[in-house]
């Protein structure tokens, strides 16, 4: 059956390019509300009284605008740039990418409307309402359509492992809405709905959704983007093609259980607690097989890391990476959970992922994809790539170390007992003690966030510097 | 602990479909040249 895709010559890499400075664009706005409310934390009068400015509001606002729209945009661009060149055919349909490209910018601006006026369904990463969960499922569905079209109408037979990373991606997130944002609508008309679920079994189901958004968008998303991205930027293949393959899929099957992870202590049955905490330390395994992979392809080429500020990007957040993903497993267990939980340790775990590796690997992606995009060779200035990284970089370890010592000393507060039995400290001493690494923390993501302006500059300098050039697709001479 | 009696199957009947994911890879010649497929992505945009 021919499609009318296979018979394009060129690729479309208008889509990619339209994601692509969304993506920029969606990381100065999501990351400027992040140091406004962590500036609130600090300085509490910042919420000036103001409803639609307060920190309960913007928080939301916050996280869904770095994961869905920075980082969303960012894997729909990567994702269709990826899937395109690794199959030598056009996307399965310009109509429906264009459709996912204008539906995800509304479902984010629906969403910057709607959370700050306080329409939220409460639940960690899937606060929007229902009506926007609807357009959501639409955007998916045609999203799948296009990236699984394209794999179906591909021109080379083998499916490079990016494109298996990608396709679990958008597999896991389309289950993980539909279920996890399962709700009734008191009335066709507005917004406000309750969850099918209720209680320790919605906090599940709730947490399932929350790890895997974590597992597959945040992880499963980006090391399909980084098994394309290092290799190109490096010159070489992928260290060892077998252990992307059984790493991956050690990866999907194990992520899915870590999610009670979160729920330690609460009213969750213990069972699934220690269930959740098994496979979260399993998990680290499969997730340093990633990182290997990534950073031992620069094996023979080390020395390109001293000239070269994208591969550093690169490179660099496959250590957040490992980090992290040896840090979770840690905080996963119970013992020591019983310290973190509900501290600001979660917080700085939370940011050393989505600041270190998330973003650095989105960046030093971009940094490939957006002279490409533009007719350039490279981005107008690399010496801003470079002081882009040092700003990043110092950034994240100023925030992860306040959180850090924060959280700690939060956990050690919390649980300091008298020798009669009362408790040494007033729940608001811990606060009024953790204010100046509120301020440290604030300095490290206001760094960043100078960093991603700075980004966005070179971007526009080099899109207006550029122009649009149509790529060929080349003639397949290996079998198809 | 009753969900476990859904979640057990659920999850058998999931590994049949992941064991028949990797059935069809292997046997559709995707693994057939590790090397090769690593470095093919280098040769053009």
């Amino acid at each position: 059956m021919a499609f009318a895709n296979s018979q394009a010559t060129t690729y479309n890499d208008k889509v990619v390019r339209q994601f692509a400075i969304m993506t920029v664009i969606w990381g100065v706005v999501g990351m400027l509300v992040g140091v406004i409310i962590a500036s609130q934390l600090a300085w509490p009068e910042l919420n000036m009284g103001i409803s639609f400015l307060s920190f309960g509001r913007l928080r939301p606002l916050h996280t869904n605008a770095v994961i869905f729209a920075f980082g969303g945009c960012g894997l729909f661009a990567t994702s269709y740039y990826v899937v395109q060149r690794t199959c030598q055919v056009r996307l399965f349909s310009d109509k429906l990418a264009a459709f996912t490209f204008w539906g995800w910018q509304l479902v984010i601006l629906l969403a910057a409307i709607s959370l700050p006026l306080g329409y939220t369904s409460g639940k960690e990463y899937a606060e929007l309402e229902w009506p926007i969960d609807i357009l959501l499922t639409l955007v998916w569905v045609t999203y799948a359509i296009v990236f699984f079209g394209t794999i179906g109408t591909r021109k080379v037979r083998h499916i490079y492992v990016a494109n298996w990373f990608f396709g679990a991606f958008i597999l896991a997130i389309a289950i993980l809405h539909l279920v996890n944002s399962a709700a009734i609508p008191v009335a066709l008309m507005g917004m406000k709905s309750y969850s099918a679920y209720a209680g320790v079994q919605d906090a599940m189901v709730q947490w399932w959704y929350g790890h895997n958004a974590v597992g597959f968008f945040l992880t499963a998303g980006f090391l399909g983007m980084m098994y394309y991205f290092i290799p190109k930027q490096a010159g070489r293949p992928v260290y060892s093609y077998r252990l992307s393959i059984v790493h991956f899929w050690a990866l999907i099957f194990t992520y899915m259980w870590a999610g009670p992870h979160h729920l330690h202590y609460t009213a969750l049955p213990d069972w699934t607690q220690s269930l959740g905490m098994v496979f979260s330390l399993i998990l680290l395994a499969p997730s340093w097989g990633g990182m290997i992979n990534g950073i031992m392809t620069l094996s023979g080429a080390w020395h390109k890391l001293r000239d070269d500020p994208i591969l550093r990007f690169l490179i660099v957040s496959l250590s957040f990476y490992g980090m992290s993903t040896f840090e979770g497993p840690m905080m996963a267990i119970k013992t020591v959970n019983a310290l973190s939980h509900y501290t600001d340790w979660t917080v700085g775990h939370v940011h050393s992922g989505a600041l270190g590796w998330v973003g650095l690997v989105t960046m030093g992606s971009m940094y490939y994809l957006i002279p490409r995009l533009f007719g350039q060779k490279q981005m107008f200035s690399v010496k801003a790539i470079e002081v882009h990284f040092y700003m990043a970089t110092i950034g994240i370890v100023l925030y992860i170390a306040a959180l850090w010592i924060a959280g700690v000393m939060q956990g050690l507060m919390w649980r300091s007992i008298n020798p009669d039995g009362t408790l040494t400290y007033t729940f608001v001493e811990s606060v009024k003690a953790s204010y100046p690494f509120y301020v440290l923390r604030l300095a490290g993501g206001a760094l960043y966030l100078t960093g991603m302006i700075i980004m966005l500059w070179n971007t526009i300098k080099t899109a207006t510097a550029g122009r649009s050039v149509s790529v060929n697709i080349p003639a397949v001479a290996a079998h198809a | 602990m009753d969900i476990l009696y859904f979640l057990v199957p659920l999850s058998v009947v999931l590994v049949f479909f992941i064991i028949g994911g990797i059935w069809w890879a292997i046997y559709s010649g995707q693994f057939d040249d590790m090397e090769k497929e690593g470095e093919r992505i280098l040769k053009d945009g």
